[in-house]
């Protein structure tokens, strides 16, 4: 069929089943957007700003499973995108994003909004394509879907110069891919994964470590399974809250730097770590020379690249964790689960002397009690997005998640602004679940021109503002290691939260009492519109327990057994 | 993680798709992850879409892992080889000025398996391929005819 390049585009998105894309016009993409315009085989959605756009898409990708994409223009459209790619590339999400390019005749020569986005965008995405001629727009249209959604998961860009969306041509999409440079691993080598088998059996305090790829791979059901099956105490990374389910008897909760103390003592103390979809981040490991020093390492990732690239691995594993587990599974049959019970007991006692805890207060909110109540509110139902901070950590630490996709926010770039765009995608994936974005009176600041977006199409997504006047998580290293000097942390000017929300089509609520926490969560539920909640939370709290950068695992900074006076 | 004390130089042969800015693709992963590139040579492979590179780098065990596994990442990357028996060669050019002794050059070069390539009016011009080892003895030699040009190719390698 004869169509020009643009039409080319929006067929390609409908082909790949995408409902909806997020977007953001401009002189290069115009093409494309009068196609869109034309269409009814997708919803669009125009955000404020191409980063928002990108983290909408990848919030949506995250909430689904399925490929985010987002549409911005050349330049400008195109760097203002970056910070999307690299969130997503950080976190392994699949996502297509399309960009305009000037015409091929004026590529490297400075032209009017004319950037080199594959040049940019190469260390941060799985893949990136300049588009040359209309002949190989479909081809290339189709590997970028498939290269974003196979193997480890990854942004792919597609740059396409404004010419070629306008040039006409025959166009056939194709049913396959065939890129012979491109084979990942899926199945995981038998030999290892028995010999890995034995190596389970044989330990006498063996532990899950949970991670990401575990909730890219759809493998939970067989993860918990595995678990119950060998009644192996089990520990998620951040991107993994939600695996094991809040209430599993054996999952100890988070690691790290701010993981709890049962889960740190557990990886210190550990002979052997089951690696599943877990990249042994520095914020996971804290000092490297220190991190599960009488541990053999399982580790399973269907990236060969992460396996022994930060610690020696005895049992190397390539392959997709489902693949993986649904051999391993049947292999433990016999598992003599008793072996395990004296470690079980031990962290038990571990988790009873330093339980994930804090001090409340009858005077002011403590930012621990508003993620605890939310979950109570809310709980299972809802999907909780977060920016990056402190709100971040107290969410991941304290909300009571069951399920993978639940938890939505950026680990490995740790993104401000992240976390209300990405609510924005996930409601739109889930317009009947409750989303909820957790952040912080710095984080939200960076992308709120969404409100506008929110606004006109009608996304209710429900902003809580954990707002302790303060760029929280640097004031709290600025607190324990810079002496109390608070340099430009101090966000004592802020705006009028409710009146800012109200201005750009939503509402807005200000909270400083535990009940008005409560009636606003209530209300705003029911209002059924995009809302800032700002909560006045205690101003000095910390993120505890902590491990000082670059500190051994089982060194934390536990928190107080008792009040403690701010500043 | 890097043991300089096993920092030792080594050769692998990279077999990429041969489309455009596959270059910038290998060496942004080298700048990016701060792995040296010592020498690189690259040419496409006769009758194929591909090409081959032979990079020249530096490093232990554990770094020439994660710079292999980190190759094979790339969606362009469609073999990685890392040379254990290879027979590896380098070609230099070199000008020197007619004034010189001609013969004397002529057997230097012969004898570092090359020769006289171009005699002009001012200049000679001679070529030698051998082993990198070698190419750098040649140079040092090459120093007392006064040389006004020397230009290294980058070192090629095959498993044997």
């Amino acid at each position: 069929m004869q169509m020009s390049g643009a039409q080319m585009v929006c067929e390609a998105i409908i082909a790949e089943g995408i409902k909806i894309v997020f977007g953001y016009p401009g002189g290069a993409i115009m093409h494309v957007y009068d196609e869109i315009y034309k269409q009814n085989g997708f919803e669009h959605i125009l955000t404020r700003h191409e980063q928002a756009a990108v983290h909408a898409a990848d919030g949506y990708a995250r909430a689904t499973g399925e490929v985010g994409v987002a549409m911005v223009t050349s330049g400008p459209g195109f760097t203002n995108a970056v910070t999307g790619l690299a969130t997503a590339y950080m976190d392994s999400i699949p996502l297509v994003v399309i960009s305009g390019q000037v015409p091929l005749s004026l590529i490297g020569t400075d032209g009017f909004q004319e950037i080199d986005a594959v040049g940019i965008s190469r260390p941060c995405t799985k893949h990136n394509f300049l588009v040359r001629s209309l002949e190989e727009l479909p081809r290339t249209l189709k590997e970028a879907f498939y290269l974003a959604r196979s193997g480890r998961p990854g942004p792919i860009l597609v740059d396409i110069p404004k010419d070629i969306t306008v040039e006409i041509g025959s166009f056939s999409y194709p049913d396959s891919v065939s890129i012979p440079s491109y084979k990942p691993t899926y199945k995981g080598n038998n030999r290892q994964i028995e010999k890995a088998t034995e190596a389970i059996k044989k330990a006498k305090k063996p532990l899950f470590y949970i991670g990401g790829g575990v909730v890219l791979s759809n493998a939970y059901q067989l993860v918990r399974e595995l678990v119950e099956k060998t009644q192996i105490p089990v520990v998620e990374t951040l991107m993994a809250r939600g695996v094991m389910g809040a209430k599993n008897p054996l999952l100890l909760g988070m690691l790290g730097m701010h993981g709890n103390y049962a889960s740190n003592m557990a990886m210190s103390e550990t002979d052997l770590v089951i690696s599943l979809g877990a990249r042994f981040d520095d914020r996971v490991t804290g000092k490297l020379s220190e991190f599960a020093k009488y541990a053999d390492i399982i580790h399973v990732d269907i990236d060969p690249a992460n396996i022994a690239k930060l610690v020696d691995v005895d049992y190397p594993i390539v392959g997709d964790i489902s693949a993986v587990l649904q051999k391993m599974l049947p292999l433990l049959d016999n598992i003599n689960t008793d072996r395990y019970q004296t470690w079980r007991e031990i962290l038990k006692r571990y988790d009873e002397l330093h339980p994930q805890s804090y001090v409340d207060s009858d005077e002011v909110i403590k930012p621990q009690w508003a993620i605890e109540r939310l979950g109570e509110l809310v709980g299972e139902d809802a999907i909780i997005t977060s920016d990056v901070g402190q709100h971040q950590m107290w969410a991941a630490q304290h909300y009571p998640f069951d399920r993978p996709r639940q938890w939505i926010n950026s680990g490995g770039l740790g993104t401000m602004g992240f976390g209300f765009p990405a609510a924005i995608g996930a409601k739109k994936a889930y317009p009947k679940k409750t989303v909820i974005n957790i952040t912080g009176d710095g984080s939200i600041l960076m992308n709120m021109q969404e409100l506008v977006t929110a606004a006109e199409y009608k996304i209710p997504v429900i902003n809580i503002i954990l707002n302790n006047h303060f760029l929280g998580m640097v004031r709290q290293w600025q607190t324990f290691f810079y002496e109390k000097r608070y340099s430009e942390t101090d966000l004592t000017f802020q705006p009028n939260w409710k009146a800012l929300a109200e201005a750009c089509g939503g509402i807005g609520y200000d909270v400083t009492t535990k009940k008005g926490f409560d009636a606003a969560v209530k209300d705003a539920i029911k209002q059924n519109k995009v809302c800032f909640m700002n909560v006045a939370v205690n101003r000095f709290e910390n993120v505890l327990p902590m491990v000082p950068s670059g500190g051994a695992l089982f060194n934390m900074m536990l928190p107080p057994k008792t009040e403690i006076g701010e500043e | 993680m890097t043991n300089n004390a096993t920092n030792e130089k080594r050769v692998i042969s990279v077999i990429v798709m041969n489309e455009s800015s596959v270059l910038s693709r290998i060496t942004s992963m080298f700048a990016a992850r701060g792995y040296n590139i010592e020498s690189l040579t690259v040419a496409p492979i006769p009758e194929s879409d591909m090409s081959h590179m032979t990079i020249e780098t530096r490093g232990n065990a554990k770094v020439m892992e994660q710079i292999t596994k980190q190759l094979h990442k790339l969606i362009s990357v469609y073999k990685v080889i890392e040379h254990e028996e290879m027979i590896e060669k380098e070609m230099v050019l070199a000008k020197f000025p007619i004034a010189e002794n001609l013969a004397d050059i002529s057997v230097l070069a012969s004898a570092y398996n090359g020769g006289v390539v171009n005699v002009g009016k001012d200049m000679i011009i001679v070529m030698v391929a051998d082993e990198p080892k070698r190419i750098k003895y040649f140079i040092e030699a090459a120093q007392r005819y006064n040389p006004c040009e020397v230009v290294r190719g980058g070192v090629v390698a095959i498993e044997r």
